[in-house]
């Protein structure tokens, strides 16, 4: 499992309008645009991508189904999935805050210590 | 020598701008009284009079990742652009452009580096709302220049607490050893308890209110020794998972030295509690020569 690579991917999407929009569009589409594109870009130069990372099965399932839940009990880091999140689903629930408040009541079965975040 | 005019340490709320700006009618219920706050500490800032802003933030996963992610890092550029597309698009927070000290940052790396503390720097550093943030509620027209420092309070592993205070203390040390006849403030932005994308995100008040009474406590009386006994890198995760930025505070507290703040306030919010702190090294400016 790799919370690097799920912060990864959640970090470049984040920061991207146009991928922004596709991952809401069509997630399994974007996931595996991002696999093909970005997962293994490091410095920009294509001699020098990254050469062993990939996305477990679980991991794929949770970004194809725009699981936070899931995401959060894996230990990616909880500010870029909110962050994201909120980017794509804050304007199908037009009272103010109410998404960020539906957000935390799903993970209201979450306990302390929370799942570890460190990479 | 440089002059340490003031300290500020205080919550960094990337909300208030859009509360501040909103039409009546479309007001947070409490944007008023969060004005009048932010105005009354704005000026705890003016009375000091700083030529030099010395800014203390936190990067939000902005220009650092976890492929390269600086503890603790000084900006050295002529020029720093500011605030970045999900701030806009969240916050509505405006792009800005915020003016360097190159000299400044320059003697505090080196000086920095020679007293022990191996500062990361960079030359082409956009910043954020942690330093945008008190840049719009302190000194709105953004007319001095500035040198950031941007501390690791987001990705284990980070350091101890105790190092942002020593690093606090250290920079208190720097700036007053400074050989430009200049005044300095000092400005940090940190949080009381708050959770960010977990269960207790975006409640009533912040997500552990006995923390903030005793966190609020500890700044307002300049109690570090109360504030390390307390609080772990472990335990700070208790009151909220994004509380580890209550370190930013500790290293503004390193700054004051350990004093009690000439200016105390805070404001109970939705979400998270606002906190405004000032300390003033050379004593309180006299209001009847402010400029």
């Amino acid at each position: 499992m790799s919370k690097y690579l799920l912060n990864k991917f959640l970090y470049t999407v984040d920061r991207d309008p146009e991928l922004v929009e596709a991952y809401r569009a069509d997630p399994y589409g974007l996931v595996a645009r991002w696999e093909a594109e970005y997962l293994s870009d490091l410095t920009g130069v294509d001699a020098e991508r990254t050469t062993w990372s990939s996305f477990s099965d679980a991991e794929s399932d949770a970004l194809h189904n725009h699981d936070y839940v899931r995401l959060f009990e894996m230990g990616a880091h909880p500010f870029l999935t909110l962050t994201l999140f909120i980017a794509l689903f804050e304007r199908d629930h037009p009272e103010p805050l109410s998404y960020q408040r539906r957000y935390a009541q799903a993970l209201a079965h979450i306990t302390l210590p929370h799942p570890d975040i460190a990479t | 020598m440089a002059t340490l005019a003031a300290v500020l340490a205080c919550t960094h709320h990337p909300f208030y701008y859009r509360a501040s700006q909103a039409p009546e009618g479309e007001r947070l219920p409490q944007a008023d009284e969060w004005v009048a706050k932010v105005e009354a500490y704005r000026e705890t800032l003016t009375r000091a009079r700083p030529d030099v802003l010395v800014m203390v933030g936190a990067d939000h996963f902005h220009q650092f990742f976890l492929d390269n992610m600086p503890q603790f890092l000084i900006g050295k550029a002529p020029f720093y652009d500011a605030n970045y597309y999900n701030e806009e698009r969240e916050f509505g927070l405006p792009r800005m452009l915020l003016r360097g000290d190159e000299d400044f940052s320059a003697y505090l790396l080196r000086a920095g580096l020679d007293a022990g503390v191996d500062f990361a720097f960079s030359n082409e550093l956009r910043i954020d709302h942690s330093i945008t943030c008190p840049i719009i509620t302190v000194r709105p027209q953004n007319d001095l220049p500035i040198v950031p420092l941007l501390t690791n309070v987001f990705c284990p592993p980070m350091p101890q607490p105790w190092r942002f205070v020593q690093i606090g203390k250290l920079l208190r040390e720097l700036i007053e050893s400074y050989p430009r006849d200049i005044r300095v403030a000092a400005i940090g932005t940190g949080h009381l308890s708050l959770e960010l994308g977990g269960p207790r995100q975006f409640g009533p008040h912040g997500p552990d209110p006995e923390f903030d009474r005793r966190a609020v406590d500890w700044i307002a009386r300049g109690d570090i020794d109360a504030a390390l006994k307390n609080v772990s890198l472990d335990n700070l995760g208790d009151p909220g998972n994004a509380t580890h930025g209550f370190m930013d505070f500790m290293l503004m507290m390193g700054i004051a030295g350990g004093v009690p703040a000439d200016y105390a306030d805070h404001l109970d919010l939705f979400h998270t509690m606002e906190a405004y702190f000032t300390w003033y090294p050379n004593g309180v400016p006299q209001s009847d020569i402010d400029a």
